[in-house]
């Protein structure tokens, strides 16, 4: 009779699938190609705090104050003034072409209006179809304009000093004081790319056994289901190690992300992520006919999980019952984790609610996947 | 064909396969439809029937692949529903397309089929695999780049390392050339001499007659078992041959016959025509108007299996098709 469980047999199972995914050169280059273009791609590509946008400057008055205004931009590292157009025509044809971000009017009576105290008006006109890039300029202009202005009130201009908030308020940006996007961006794609590549290589390798007809002599054979997922997902966590490590090994020295908690914590969380996600790939290969759709499969695992995870919008700005999904999701809680650990230096007390979550999702997989996997053709 | 007849298994030896009524549906079609089969230890058993007719799905049920739906019965002694974790570990199955592993080489291949099956020294039956195969000098290549007629060895090979009790071999030779279908058969008779039993399904009526017992199934059915003359005599057939002398008279001679009620098949072979129907009376009738050429020559002969098995295809696909 067949013992429940042969190490023996895993262990065949095992190195099969090693020779395999070394001869097959594509899936290999995948192991390593993925995750160093998305370094480079999502590390030094993405920024949701663009600098250095081009403006256009429409003074249709031009005093003392135009230029401190003009001066003013430029030291800033948000805009870069690249035209003065001398119409309203001139610009709004530059807007309108994608020409400049932004437009600053200068009212022809401006320098006599402001002092008078009359608060004349200035005004910014952005092109606002992409809000992100916008936000932070605007934000910006609104504390230049009192800033610079205040150094040409001097004298009988003294009283048009805007006077000082009856609170100061002090913001203190913990974690990430500069507010770079990698220290954000860059953790998470330790999750991103262990979500996209574990799912597709399992489901990938499962199928491929369909396909080629060897499953019909894997199961003819006296290996057991929990052998063969096993045997499947095994060498797969070796290779999210490896990946993890390119992209700390990036994160730190390229991107000098810190690495404030323990390493030995994360790659303790690191092998039930890497699990769930196999789990997952598993289960996807017990459902698909084919490699293709198993592909297909992988790519609807993968768009929630990148977009409801909080990779890469606010998971606080969405909707509830989206916040609902991306909840399901292991990528979510892997996040909280990886940025936790590696930024905050987060312990196992205060990530123990996310690895609880992890552990449900693959505890629930793993009994689904069992449970599908056929030890027949019926 | 030049055949070398081996002594059959006694009578005696005990069943190794003894199922009934096995049943099988994929959706609304049934297509395996109440069989019984005995076969016995050390018996060479030929499955034979058309495309589709369910022999794949019947060898998959003796081994556990499939689950019958309606039906029982043993294998190697094992309840073939409750016991299929034991009957694998008995049963070598060949699969009709290549199922060993194209992108490991076949030392891998062997190793991991060794492994799989627990054997106590998996190095050892892969070098004596090996060796039987002549294959040491080519153990390091891809199985996938192995031609068909070697990879139809590799796959035996593999199927019978754990020496089973049992062989399936389903249509084995398909796409090998002659010579290599030659040789295989030998071994498989060689091993059956040593007390294997197989279950082979085949196309091919020389691999047919090679075989101790014989089945023919059609349309989920099974039409005839027996030894091959006990399949041709159950079958009923009368077969007339003609020769004529002109190429050109037994080809008008086949299209006057084609289609007369009594005559149910005419097939040319080569010269001579073959005429057969069911009914011996009947058959009389229809060819009585050319029995006096002068041209032609009559004869009648026992039909071959081939005859038996097209009139077989013919007649179920009347009754059930």
């Amino acid at each position: 009779m067949t013992a429940r469980f042969s190490l023996f047999r895993l262990g065949a199972m095992i190195r099969k699938e090693f020779i395999q995914m070394r001869r097959d050169r594509l899936t290999f280059a995948m192991m390593i190609g993925v995750p160093v273009m998305q370094l480079v791609l999502f590390g030094y590509a993405i920024n949701s705090d663009p600098k250095h946008l081009p403006t256009a400057i429409f003074a249709q008055d031009h005093s003392v104050f135009t230029r401190s205004i003009v001066k003013g931009m430029e030291n800033s590292d948000y805009f870069d003034v690249v035209a003065l157009p001398e119409t309203a025509e001139e610009a709004d044809d530059l807007i309108r072409t994608g020409e400049v971000q932004f437009v600053l009017q200068i009212p022809p009576d401006f320098s006599r209006e402001l002092q008078r105290g009359q608060r004349p008006e200035l005004l910014l006109d952005a092109d606002a179809t992409d809000p992100a890039a916008t936000g932070n300029a605007v934000n910006g202009i609104q504390l230049l304009a009192a800033q610079v202005l205040n150094r040409d009130f001097e004298g009988p201009l003294a009283t048009l000093k805007p006077r000082p908030d009856p609170v100061n308020l002090i913001v203190h940006r913990r974690y990430n004081a500069e507010g770079r996007t990698e220290l954000n961006i860059v953790p998470g794609l330790i999750g991103v790319i262990l979500t996209m590549t574990m799912i597709i290589f399992t489901a990938l390798a499962m199928t491929r056994e369909t396909e080629r007809g060897t499953m019909e002599n894997l199961l003819t054979m006296p290996v057991r289901p929990f052998e063969v997922m096993l045997g499947k997902i095994l060498p797969y966590i070796i290779i999210g190690y490896i990946q993890t490590a390119v992209v700390l090994a990036a994160a730190y020295w390229l991107f000098e992300v810190p690495m404030t908690g323990s390493l030995g914590l994360l790659s303790f969380v690191l092998f039930f992520f890497v699990a769930a996600n196999l789990a997952v790939g598993f289960t996807f290969s017990t459902l698909a006919r084919n490699q293709l759709q198993a592909v297909q499969m992988t790519i609807f695992f993968f768009l929630p999980s990148i977009l409801l995870s909080g990779f890469m919008f606010p998971f606080r700005g969405m909707p509830v019952w989206a916040q609902w999904i991306g909840e399901v999701l292991p990528l979510t809680h892997f996040l909280r984790i990886v940025r936790g650990i590696l930024l905050k230096g987060n312990g196992m007390t205060e990530i123990a609610p996310d690895l609880l979550a992890l552990l449900a999702f693959l505890t629930a997989v793993s009994i689904i996947s069992l449970n599908r996997y056929r030890q027949t053709l019926d | 064909m030049s055949q070398t007849h081996r002594a059959e298994p006694a009578e005696d030896a005990p069943l190794v396969i003894d199922v009934h009524g096995l049943t099988k549906s994929f959706g609304a079609t049934t297509v395996v439809d109440g069989i019984d089969m005995q076969v016995r230890e050390g018996e060479i058993y030929g499955f034979l029937g058309p495309n589709g007719s369910g022999k794949t799905t019947t060898i998959r049920m003796l081994c556990g692949l499939l689950t019958p739906d309606a039906g029982s019965g043993t294998c190697l002694g094992h309840d073939i529903i409750t016991e299929s974790g034991r009957i694998k570990l008995k049963v070598g199955y060949m699969t009709q397309r290549f199922s060993l592993y194209e992108d490991l080489s076949i030392r891998e291949n062997l190793a991991f089929v060794a492994s799989i099956y627990g054997l106590k020294k998996p190095r050892q039956a892969v070098r004596e695999t090996l060796e039987k195969l002549g294959l040491e000098t080519r153990a390091n290549q891809l199985a996938g780049a192995l031609s068909g007629g070697w990879k139809q060895r590799l796959a035996l090979a593999a199927a019978i390392m754990h020496q089973p009790k049992l062989l399936l071999l389903d249509e084995p030779t398909a796409g090998v050339d002659p010579k290599a279908r030659r040789e295989f058969w030998d071994e498989i008779h060689q091993l059956a001499d040593n007390g294997l039993t197989v279950l082979v399904s085949t196309h091919y009526m020389d691999e047919a007659e090679r075989c101790h017992k014989i089945c023919y199934l059609a349309y989920g059915k099974l039409l005839a078992r027996g030894t091959v003359n006990e399949v041709i005599r159950q079958s009923g057939l009368v077969t007339w041959l003609v020769s004529g002398n002109s190429q050109r008279r037994i080809n008008r001679l086949a299209r006057d016959l084609a289609g007369r009620s009594g005559v149910e098949m005419v097939a040319p072979f080569g010269a001579t025509l073959h005429v057969s129907g069911a009914n011996d009376n009947a058959l009389q009738n229809a060819i009585s108007p050319f029995r006096g050429d002068a041209d032609l020559a009559w004869r009648k002969v026992e039909p071959t299996l081939e005859d038996v098995f097209i009139h077989m295809m013919q007649s179920a696909s009347d009754n059930f098709g």
